[in-house]
């Protein structure tokens, strides 16, 4: 059977590509093209006070040189605030080039355009700014004690401040029932800064056609169509003559979803007013110091428990730092405190943070997107209950997960999707206990003792999330059957590694019954399809894989109707088989889908000996109707959209036995297992590589990675030097387990896989640590030198 | 990323390069080697020299040289050949012991152990060999050449002995002596990273097996690498009852840590104890089976 694929592991079909070098990534497009470079500001905070370029303008080979005063219109605008919030009442974003004042180390300040990148940077390194030196506000803490500013018109660097508050069932308030509780523990904990730090840096490429008075665009971004949108409205362009195209992305992780950037709107205006191409790829320091960060929070947190650990009333306060401006809006800090509670019924829930602006780089969404820090604070709680009334780690979180038959379960709370928060299924008593075998978390305790017996110190630890995946609006899915027999699919979102080419290839090879060879797949062309919003937030297979499966389904349905016209049969007696309509028990009677899609699209003109089949002496159609029936379209193709009323809720556990040297403080990962439910699997392969790939990043933040700024807002580690992401040495063999818990929302049963590995990585080792340990671990990554302090202080 | 205006030069053998270097070396000239090192500051323009000296086409550089006395490393040697000769091993086995822990396979196959003591970055392993082996550096410029030894030849956090248009063109490590052996242990925060501490080790026995001879050299500790002679606080006895606590300590008292984003001072010193005990331990444990054998 070659055409029932959905949920085989079939291997990606780009990975050919890809590793041999033939992948086509934003620097390998314009090969020539004048590239350019920008002055950035070494300053964390400052004001310009001149620009001198003189110097710069005798090198050879330089083509233009644009400061803020040049740019016209809207361009001169701030950049737009992408996702506006009521309780975001103080957003800020930049200038494509900074106006007057500069917020953290790396804003751009000059764009220098020259015959080729060396020479722009030569150029740069001559230009002259004077700055005057403004108090920069590092660390989150110090930023809300508001002694200094960052932006002067934003009291208290607050640039929202949202409380959710849900009662307990008889109606008291989180604080009363802490108050009131048997037992209550408050604590800090702290998570620092990360990224998403791809591979692929940012990049764009831009051609005007002088000829055709219309423009295209390459960027290396997670959503191609909102990055045409707001080109064209910054230029002033009519949408039709802009087009943007995502070529092979090399890694986005949420900071390519931000849009538009300084530059995806500055090249492209360089290209329309030199009238030709322009070029700028990101370089590694540039995407350190001007591009986002995400992660770093303190959080408070007050909980009150009954004497089983089950939670009563929970208060966080949370301090998210934001950096120096909110494009995204305050996307993260809402998913840190809807996407906290997890898998637990919470008696009463309080939550409330501010979100802080400080003098670095500001903070979007990177995979996991708030989540992590959620999990971490869910955890450590659930962690100390434990401690706090001997119990074992995970009977308290058995005590509070919500059970299969509670759902749909609504938490009462407003997501990110600005939507109720309602988990649509799972099954979290059964992932435990999945974890608990496959870790072998009964039998530890002797492991654990036989270890010590060898001067060994070992610990285990676990961590749950529940992550909403698959937010709206909504995807849509074109698919063309030709009379080739190919069949071309696309949709509107943009592909950086996830393996879409080979999942939706495989949606459709399902839905139409054809070989998985026969199709063809297109992401974030908006040549091909206009209407999209983007890849983030665990949504491509959710959203654009069911979308392509309607999509698919309408052309079916119209394939059948064609076919059964020629085979003089009922639609509903036919199938299709490996590309061919055929009634069902009985394979003679049978017409190839290339044939269906030739009879599909009435002809005049016989352009192929194949097409006369389909022009109108050939008898083909009816004389009593017309060729195109009312309501019909030419061709064997079809669209389709696919809108959710809310997201779909994935869940996963995973737990981890580390080895702490009791002399060097080293930390290793003996063992890794998940359990991870993401409905219906399309790819087991792909989703485990999705898993693996997360899990590697969370083992950088719970070890390895921090953004280590000193107080005058230097980025003192701003390259792979020492900005330590783990190497394939540092990441532990991951054991894996799928427990499938259908969605009911969308057609395919699925939800999102693509953030679940990294959640609760965090958490996870924190909890193997401060059990090996015995030291309460509340701040994260953890370094060998963090914890030989910790020890000492203990 | 992208580095200042340089010129070029690629001189086919020793004596051209010597000329060029004599031509352009006080005028801010850098031999180029393995790379590895330099390319990376020249990218963040934290270097900008006006010539770069290309010595790859210097082939009769790249010979690894072991004779009873010591192991010769030419100027052309990358770290993997150094890292897999059998001759070299049999001599000095600390260079391959210390070499398995510079960075990464793809970077050992181009960057060169010369290039790597003249860089002198006090967190590298070999400046750290050579210190303690007490080996040495020849020097050469047009019309001459001089030997340095380790002790004057590392003069600061990167800075060596080499001149402006000098070409080190070769490094000796002396051989292990009988009854001795050698250990090189660190800790880095990634595999293939510099180390945020680590101690080569050299111990040798007297024939009643008790130590005779101990030397350390630590990295990461200080402005070049701190050799420290631990023989007297070992206090002359064997292996399993030597005073290691001592020798730790003694070790921790000279050096001078400086706390970075990676590892504060104290954690520093913490850690160059116990790698000196583990490093100490491991070469008198091999200086006894190669007593044994
Ligand atoms: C990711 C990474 C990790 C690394 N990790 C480590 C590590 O853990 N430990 C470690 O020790 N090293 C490490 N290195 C550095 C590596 O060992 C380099 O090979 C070494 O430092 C320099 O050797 P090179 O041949 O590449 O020298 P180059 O980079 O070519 O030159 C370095 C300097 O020495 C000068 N120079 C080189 N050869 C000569 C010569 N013959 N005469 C005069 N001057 C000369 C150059 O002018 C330059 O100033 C790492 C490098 C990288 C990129």
């Amino acid at each position: 059977m070659t055409t029932k694929l959905f949920g085989e592991p079939v291997q990606r079909r780009e990975d050919a590509r890809l590793i041999t070098g033939r992948g086509r990534y934003l620097d390998d497009l314009g090969a020539g093209a004048p590239a350019a470079a920008f002055v950035r500001s070494p300053h964390a905070h400052a004001r310009i006070l001149d620009i001198d370029v003189s110097a710069a303008l005798d090198v050879d080979g330089l083509v233009a040189i644009y400061t803020w005063e040049d740019l016209p219109g809207a361009l001169a605008e701030p950049l737009p605030l992408l996702i506006p919030h009521p309780a975001l009442t103080h957003g800020r974003t930049a200038c494509p080039l900074a106006r007057e004042i500069v917020r953290h180390v790396g804003e751009p300040v000059v764009m220098v355009v020259a015959r080729d990148r060396y020479l722009a940077e030569d150029a740069c390194s001559l230009i002259r700014v004077d700055y005057e030196i403004l108090t920069p506000v590092v660390g989150v803490e110090e930023a809300a004690r508001a002694v200094h500013l960052v932006h002067g018109d934003v009291p208290g660097n607050v640039g929202a401040h949202l409380v959710q508050e849900v009662p307990s069932a008889d109606g008291r308030s989180a604080r009363e029932a802490v108050e009131t509780a048997p037992h209550t523990l408050a604590f800090r904990l702290d998570v620092e800064r990360s990224a998403s730090m791809p591979l692929e840096g940012r990049g764009v490429y831009a051609r005007w056609d002088d000829d055709d008075r219309s423009l295209r665009v390459y960027s290396s971004t997670q959503s191609s169509t909102s990055v045409r949108m707001a080109i064209a409205a910054k230029l002033g362009l009519p949408l039709p003559k802009v087009e943007v195209i995502a070529p092979d992305v090399g890694g986005g992780f949420g900071v390519k979803i931000v849009h538009p950037w300084p530059e995806e709107v500055l090249i492209p205006w360089a290209a329309r007013l030199l009238g030709g191409e322009v070029k700028w790829t990101e370089d590694r320091r540039e995407h350190f110091v001007s591009s986002a960060h995400e992660r770093g929070q303190v959080q408070y947190v007050r909980v009150g428990f009954d004497d089983d650990g089950r939670v009563l009333g929970l208060d966080v306060n949370i301090l998210h730092d934001h950096g120096a401006y909110t494009p995204y809006g305050i996307i993260v800090p809402i998913i840190t405190s809807t996407q906290l509670l997890g898998p637990y019924k919470i008696g009463a829930y309080r939550v409330e943070f501010s979100s802080i602006y400080t003098n670095t780089v500001q903070v979007t969404p990177y995979r996991g997107a708030g989540r992590p820090q959620g999990v971490f604070c869910m955890e450590r709680t659930m962690d100390k209950i434990a401690a706090h009334l001997g119990l074992d780690r995970t009977e308290v979180r058995a005590a509070n997960f919500i059970q299969s038959d509670e759902f749909p379960y609504d938490q009462g709370l407003i997501f990110q999707d600005g939507r109720p928060l309602i988990y649509d299924s799972g099954n979290y008593p059964e992932a435990l206990r999945m974890l608990k075998e496959l870790i072998g978390w009964d039998s530890f305790p002797e492991l654990k003792a036989a270890a010590a017996a060898e001067g060994r110190t070992i610990g285990i630890g676990l961590g749950c999330y529940v992550e909403g995946t698959g937010v709206g609006p909504y995807e849509g899915g074109h698919v063309q059957i030709t009379s080739d027999g190919r069949v071309h699919v696309s949709t509107g979102l943009t592909s950086q590694g996830q393996g879409h080419e080979t999942v939706f290839a495989q949606i459709a090879a399902t839905e139409l019954g054809v070989p998985i060879e026969k199709v063809s797949v297109v992401t974030g062309d908006t040549r091909r399809f206009g209407y999209a919003v983007g890849t983030f937030a665990s949504r491509a297979a959710v959203m654009s894989g069911n979308a392509i499966a309607l999509a698919c389904r309408k052309v079916r349905e119209k394939a059948l109707r064609i076919a059964a016209d020629a085979l003089e049969a009922d639609p509903r007696d036919l199938e299709i088989t490996d590309g061919v309509v055929h009634v069902a028990g009985a394979p003679s009677a049978s017409i190839p889908l290339a044939t269906v899609a030739v009879l599909s699209n009435p002809l005049r003109y016989a352009f192929d000996e194949e097409a006369q089949r389909a022009t109108q002496f050939s008898g083909a159609s009816s004389m009593d109707r017309p060729p195109i029936e009312e309501g019909q379209e030419p061709g064997l193709e079809g669209k389709d959209y696919y809108s959710p009323i809310r997201s779909t809720f994935a869940c996963g556990m995973h737990a981890a036995i580390v080895r702490t040297d009791p002399l060097t403080a080293e930390i290793e990962i003996l063992r890794y297992a998940v359990v991870h439910d993401c409905g219906r699997l399309i790819n087991p392969m792909i989703v485990e590589g999705q898993i693996h790939g997360g899990v590697a990043q969370g083992v950088g933040g719970a070890l390895y990675e921090k953004m280590a700024y000193d107080e005058h807002g230097q980025l003192l580690n701003a390259s792979f030097m020492d900005f330590l992401m783990p190497y394939a040495t540092e990441v532990p063999r991951i054991e894996t387990a799928h427990l499938e818990t259908p969605s009911p929302l969308n057609p395919l049963g699925i939800k999102g896989a693509g953030e679940a590995g990294v959640i609760p990585v965090s958490a996870v080792i924190a909890s193997a640590i401060e059990d090996a340990e015995g030291i309460p671990i509340d701040r994260m990554p953890i370094s060998p030198s963090d914890l030989h302090t910790l020890r000492l202080t203990r | 990323m992208k580095p200042s205006p340089f010129d070029y030069h690629a001189p086919a053998d020793l004596d051209e390069a010597l000329d060029v270097l004599a031509r352009v070396g006080p005028d801010g000239g850098k031999v180029l080697a393995g790379g590895q090192s330099l390319i990376p500051l020249l990218n963040m323009r934290l270097a900008a020299p006006a010539h770069l000296v290309d010595i790859n086409r210097l082939t009769e550089l790249a010979t690894v040289e072991a004779g009873p006395g010591g192991v010769r490393v030419g100027a052309l040697a990358r770290h993997a050949t150094v890292e897999r000769s059998t001759p070299a091993a049999a001599v000095q086995p600390l260079l391959g012991q210390a070499l398995r822990l510079v960075a990464h396979p793809v970077i050992r196959n181009r960057g060169t152990v010369v290039g790597s003591l003249v860089h002198a970055d006090p967190s590298a392993e070999l400046p750290a060999v050579l210190a303690l082996l007490g080996g040495s550096v020849r020097l050469a410029h047009r019309g001459g050449e001089r030997e340095v030894a380790a002790a004057e030849f590392f003069t600061g956090p990167m800075e060596s002995a080499a001149a402006p248009g000098e070409l080190a063109v070769s490094a000796f490590f002396p051989a292990r002596p009988p009854r001795s052996g050698t250990a090189f242990c660190e800790v880095a925060r990634r595999h293939g990273d510099y180390a945020m501490a680590g101690v080569a080790a050299a111990v040798t026995l007297d024939e009643d097996f008790r130590i005779a001879a101990a030397r350390v050299a630590c990295v990461s500790v200080g402005p070049i690498p701190v050799v420290v002679d631990v023989a007297d606080a070992c206090g002359g006895r064997p292996e399993a009852s030597a005073d290691w606590a001592a020798a730790a300590a003694a070790v921790r008292d000279r050096i001078e840590p400086e706390a970075d984003i990676h590892a504060t001072a104290d954690y520093r010193r913490h850690l160059t104890g116990v790698l000196a005990v583990r490093a100490l331990r491991g070469a008198a444990v091999e200086a006894a089976g190669e007593e044994g054998t």
